[in-house]
């Protein structure tokens, strides 16, 4: 392979790592408070890019206010999702969650499917996005460099959250003990309701950014993305937020680099994510970033 | 009845199980000759979908573990199957891109042997996935064994000279098992089980198969484990090789569901394996009870014909005298919906964990006459306050 | 247990009898009081949008011609909508709906060659026949004397680009396939062996790529191919991805002709991959701009008046042809019988259809022209025209 070559792949990987990452936040925030594998943030990944489409190709909004526009609502969306499926069953078994996730995750597609239709759906080309570049032998659409930005900034933002500020500061402690945390007096459920909007929020922007890389929308858009970015947030060290970020890197670098080096193998290529999970588990079922948990008796 | 009260209470039950056997089998011969060709496969569907999820209600109700890769073991049961049992012309047909692997494409056999092996492969499968993954538990298991089950339908779809990849398999042959067939020639053709009867028969076996293993030791450490598996543990119940067992035998019945599904239909491809297969099971076990083999058994029927009859809302309708243009897609929002509200306000099922027993079901006529007592006399302590009044 | 297992050898020899009963009676001489054409169409799941464009072109059919004369009698059609949901087992479940419980005379469908081989056996079964639209997949016809269809097979297809890319002096040619997707494979595969007969060359094909349904980065495979020295690229997929690629394609700085199939013209493969598809070239089955016969003009007014101004795609087209070659076999049948029916559906010659002439041959696939078309300022136009060989 030439350099220019594997340049060119390094840069693909960056992008696509880039966003499997911003979308396995808002798995693994939802995991570290609830202990729950929120199956329906595929579909709200999925409404976020709806959202957006809506806003800019049916109502000609310009995209500075369609975006924001897109993600507040795909945020209340996440909320409501938490409301009707998860919150009636704070107490049930765990497979009743599991459950519900799952169904909620089905009527969401469904209702897409009725809603939005079956046929594929453009999302708006916006130009100083869309554009070229060309840096020595490799050739990158600009959004290839804005996707790595936006989530490094997302990210920023999301660390000043949790480390720095008061509900931030609550969620780690829901995080870490449920129980401890609602007799210390804090609102749990104020506390899970501002975490699905935020990772309804990380899901919005990533689907953005997918969107303009990938402009294609179908109703079925986050179930393959979904899977890869749970395995990426387990990975990762399931309930670590940075451990989310280096586990989407790395399976978004894992699925490029593998295809680049044993082009044979790219009818594989969706296989990879989940052979590294089984990997992942087996070695170190934790996470890379993982603390390893005392089983409470 | 009194003969029956005054016998053996495990022997009543045995001869009436016998004899409930006896009227589903004519139920069923009746069904056959009367029914048309889309109910009886609208029935034999119901069939394969109850093996399929006593299969997983074993691992998901009875172990507490939770597995999302039926469909993956069903797809080794089917193509097994349909790669053994169609005929080497047939074979050629199929595999009009690229040939067959030689040795696989010579290979022939009856079904009854094709679906034991389909059912044994998914099996031995199940517990080289089981060995490492079932030392995971809750969420973890969940999405390693979908995982897994991701990664055979991807193999299959690649695997192009044995499974003749994405083009999948036609014109499998029907099912048909001849009773006498190892006999001498003489016997042949006397007794001739056809798709149906094939499909019943493994049914009736299956449900026996888990009554009786839930029923005895085994299912009393299941139950053990998934109420609290370190007390188990304590009690002397080795866990993994419980979870292994388990989790091998649900294997091997959704091999055997498989391999029966791949006959119904005729035609297989990896793509009638994805994750929505296992889907269509949860759903079966969600609305049956996760935890009672009754309950599989009662919504594998009912959510199949469900499906069905709700086939009216794709299609166009009349309200009053206006047509409503039918929107495809309705049936499964629908569905979707019936399934949320049933987890969220009755997640455990229309049966829960009770089962059907005979001590129940004789004391029915009891239960009712009591039931009327107790009313009557409460209705006449309403009476008598009214007289009061 | 002895009760038991003697209850099952009872089972089974009450079974027996189950083997052979259960025909139906066929339909008796007299005319029906309306026919049902029954339209068999994935409209939701993976391949709605395929679905739908299809209908599209049946119901304006259906509006266009809403009867049909037998005997000097006219008799209303009614259609009968069938979702088989991108799926295997609920296609074999929507056709066995449509021919038992809507009592549908003759069926037109689907898009997507696997649910059009689920259904086969079961339109054979029941003697109804079928006629496919666009499912291009030879199997779906061979052996299968009830399914016929109006579009050509993948054999053609391939071998008609693989002659446009010889002619066009394309030496080495990169493949990129929906590993998932039979009609993708089948067709780069037939590519590939007529492109290698005709250059003489056996690496004429520097590469081979796959992809899975639903994929959505291709960046990998295209920067393998951008440093394959290929001089084109085959990419025969489904229009979803097909236009994803060709955008990445073009954002990796590759400029490479793309080379494919029927399945591209879709008003959306332009919309989402804009001006990185101009220039495309792929066969199809008809062109609007060079109408093919005289109902070709009337088709495009009669769509034009009902969907506005946007192109038809080819299998709109399709979807058209075939309701209309439903009708006219009945009318030359003379009957609603579903035998007659199929023998005169088997004698097709020269029928004139929106997407050119149609002739059947023995194993009922279309021998018709196929068109070369090409994507010129964000519209398909015609390029040229092949006879069939």
């Amino acid at each position: 392979m030439t350099l220019s070559a594997f340049m060119q792949n390094v840069a693909n990987a960056v992008s696509l790592g880039s966003l499997y990452a911003l979308l396995a936040i808002g798995y693994t925030m939802v995991y570290g408070i609830l202990r729950l594998i929120n199956f329906a943030h595929g579909e709200i990944f999925m409404l976020g890019a709806y959202f957006a489409f809506y806003a800019v190709s049916v109502f000609l909004l310009p995209w500075y206010i369609a975006f924001p526009m897109a993600i507040l609502i795909t945020a209340i969306f996440g909320v409501l999702l938490e409301r009707v499926a998860y919150k009636p069953l704070r107490n049930a078994p765990r497979i009743a969650i599991m459950m519900s996730a799952i169904g909620a995750s089905y009527l969401i597609q469904n209702v897409g499917i009725l809603v939005f239709g079956g046929v594929p759906v453009s999302f708006p080309n916006i130009p100083i996005f869309s554009q070229v570049c060309k840096v020595g032998g490799i050739s990158i659409a600009r959004v290839s460099f804005v996707i790595p930005v936006v989530t490094l900034i997302a990210l920023a933002v999301l660390f000043y959250i949790i480390n720095k500020t008061k509900v931030g500061t609550a969620m780690r402690a829901v995080s870490k003990d449920y129980e401890a945390a609602r007799l210390m007096g804090i609102d749990v459920n104020t506390i899970i309701t501002f975490t699905f909007g935020i990772g309804s929020v990380m899901a919005a922007i990533g689907a953005i950014l997918w969107g303009m890389k990938y402009p294609s929308l179908i109703p079925t858009l986050g179930l393959m993305p979904g899977l890869k970015c749970f395995i990426a947030a387990v990975v990762g060290g399931i309930g670590d937020v940075r451990g989310a970020v280096i586990g989407g890197f790395i399976i978004g670098i894992l699925e490029i680099m593998i295809v680049a080096f044993f082009p044979d193998l790219s009818g594989y290529r969706d296989a990879f994510a989940f052979v590294l999970l089984i990997v992942i588990l087996l070695v170190k079922p934790t996470g890379l970033m993982g603390k390893s948990a005392i089983e409470k008796v | 009845m009194n003969a029956l009260r005054t016998m053996n209470h495990d022997r009543r039950n045995q001869i009436l199980t016998a004899l409930a056997i006896v009227l589903v089998a004519v139920l069923l011969v009746i069904a056959n000759m009367t029914l048309s060709k889309y109910h009886l496969r609208l029935l034999n569907l119901g069939g394969i979908y109850v093996i399929l999820s006593l299969s997983m209600i074993l691992i998901n109700g009875f172990v507490g573990l939770f597995s999302l890769g039926h469909a993956g073991f069903m797809a080794i049961g089917a193509y097994t199957c349909a790669l053994l049992t169609m005929e080497p012309a047939e074979k050629a047909v199929n595999f009009y891109l690229k040939p067959i692997v030689p040795w696989l494409g010579e290979m022939h056999m009856g079904f009854l042997p094709a679906m034991l092996i389909g059912g044994i492969l998914a099996a031995i499968i199940g517990f080289l996935i089981g060995w490492p993954v079932l030392r995971l538990n809750d969420d973890y298991l969940a999405i390693a064994t979908l995982g897994f089950a991701e990664i055979i339908r991807i193999v299959l779809t690649n695997l192009q000279t044995i499974t003749n990849g994405s083009l999948g398999l036609k014109g499998l042959p029907k099912m048909e098992i001849d009773v006498f067939g190892l006999l001498p020639e003489s016997m042949h053709g006397i007794l001739v089980l056809n798709l149906s009867a094939c499909i019943w028969i493994a049914v009736i076996i299956t449900i026996l198969f888990f009554v009786r293993l839930i029923r005895g030791s085994y299912g009393k450490a299941f139950k053990a484990i998934r109420e609290d598996e370190i007390a188990a543990e304590a009690m002397g119940i080795d866990v993994f090789h419980h979870k292994l067992l388990a989790f091998v035998i649900a294997s091997f019945f959704a091999g055997i569901g498989g391999a029966l599904l791949g006959n119904i239909m005729q035609t297989i491809d990896p793509l009638m394996f994805r994750f929505l297969m296992t889907y269509n099971v949860v759903l079966i076990v969600v609305i049956g009870g996760i935890g009672s083999l009754t309950g599989g058994v009662l919504a594998a029927i009912i959510v199949t014909i469900f499906m069905e009859l709700l086939r009216f809302l794709d299609a166009s309708w009349m309200l009053g005298p206006v047509q409503v243009p039918g929107t495809a897609g309705v049936r499964m929002v629908v569905f979707s919906i019936i399934l949320m509200v049933m987890v969220i306000f009755k997640p455990q099922g229309i049966m829960g964990r009770r089962e059907f027993s005979w001590d129940w079901f004789l004391s029915i006529p009891t239960q009712i006459k009591e039931f009327s007592l107790n009313r009557s006399k409460k209705e006449a302590s309403a009476d008598s306050k009214k007289g009061c009044e | 247990m002895k009760k038991i297992s003697l209850m099952l050898v009872l089972v089974m020899i009450l079974s027996a009898f189950m083997a052979g009963c259960g025909d139906s009676g066929a339909d008796s001489g007299a005319l029906p009081e309306k026919i049902i054409v029954g339209v068999f169409e994935p409209l939701t799941g993976a391949n709605a949008g395929g679905g739908e464009l299809e209908l599209q072109g049946i119901e304006l059919a259906h509006e266009m011609f809403p009867t049909v004369t037998i005997d000097g009698t006219e008799i209303p059609v009614e259609l009968a909508i069938a979702d088989n949901k991108s799926d295997k087992t609920e296609a074999s479940n929507a056709a066995r709906n449509l021919v038992d419980s809507k009592g549908a005379h003759i069926v037109v469908g689907s898009w997507g060659s696997g649910f059009s081989m689920a259904a086969g056996p079961i339109f054979e079964d029941s003697e109804v026949p079928a006629i496919g639209t666009s499912c291009t997949n030879p199997l779906v016809t061979k052996g299968m004397p009830y399914y016929f269809r109006v579009c050509f097979i993948d054999p053609f297809q391939g071998t008609v680009m693989a002659k446009y890319a010889f002619d066009e002096g394309f030496k080495k040619i990169a493949v990129v396939q929906e590993v998932s997707n039979d009609y993708a494979v089948s067709l780069a595969a037939f590519f590939k062996d007529a492109f290698t007969e005709l250059t003489g060359d056996d690496n004429c094909i520097v590469s081979t790529l796959n992809y899975n349904t639903n994929d959505q980065d291709f960046s990998a495979q295209l920067t393998d191919i951008k440093n394959s020295g290929a001089e084109a690229i085959f990419a025969p997929g489904n229009f979803t991805e097909t236009a994803l690629l060709m955008k990445q394609a073009r954002e990796l700085g590759i400029d490479l002709q793309f080379l494919g199939g029927d399945t591209w013209e879709t008003p959306p493969l332009l919309e989402i991959a804009g001006d990185a598809a101009e220039g495309a070239v792929y066969s199809s089955f008809y062109d609007p701009a060079a109408p093919l016969t005289e109902m070709t003009a009337t088709f495009l007014d009669a769509y034009a008046a009902k969907y506005g101004d946007e192109q038809p795609a080819g299998v709109t087209a399709c979807g058209f042809d075939a309701y209309l070659l439903a009708l006219d076999a009945i009318q030359r049948a003379g009957s609603a019988d579903g035998p007659a029916i199929r023998d005169t559906l088997a004698e097709t010659k020269d029928f004139e259809g929106a997407a050119g002439f149609v002739t059947l041959d023995e194993n009922g696939d279309a021998i018709k022209p196929a068109v070369i078309k090409t994507v010129k300022d964000g519209q398909f136009v015609y390029k040229s025209f092949v006879e069939p060989f």
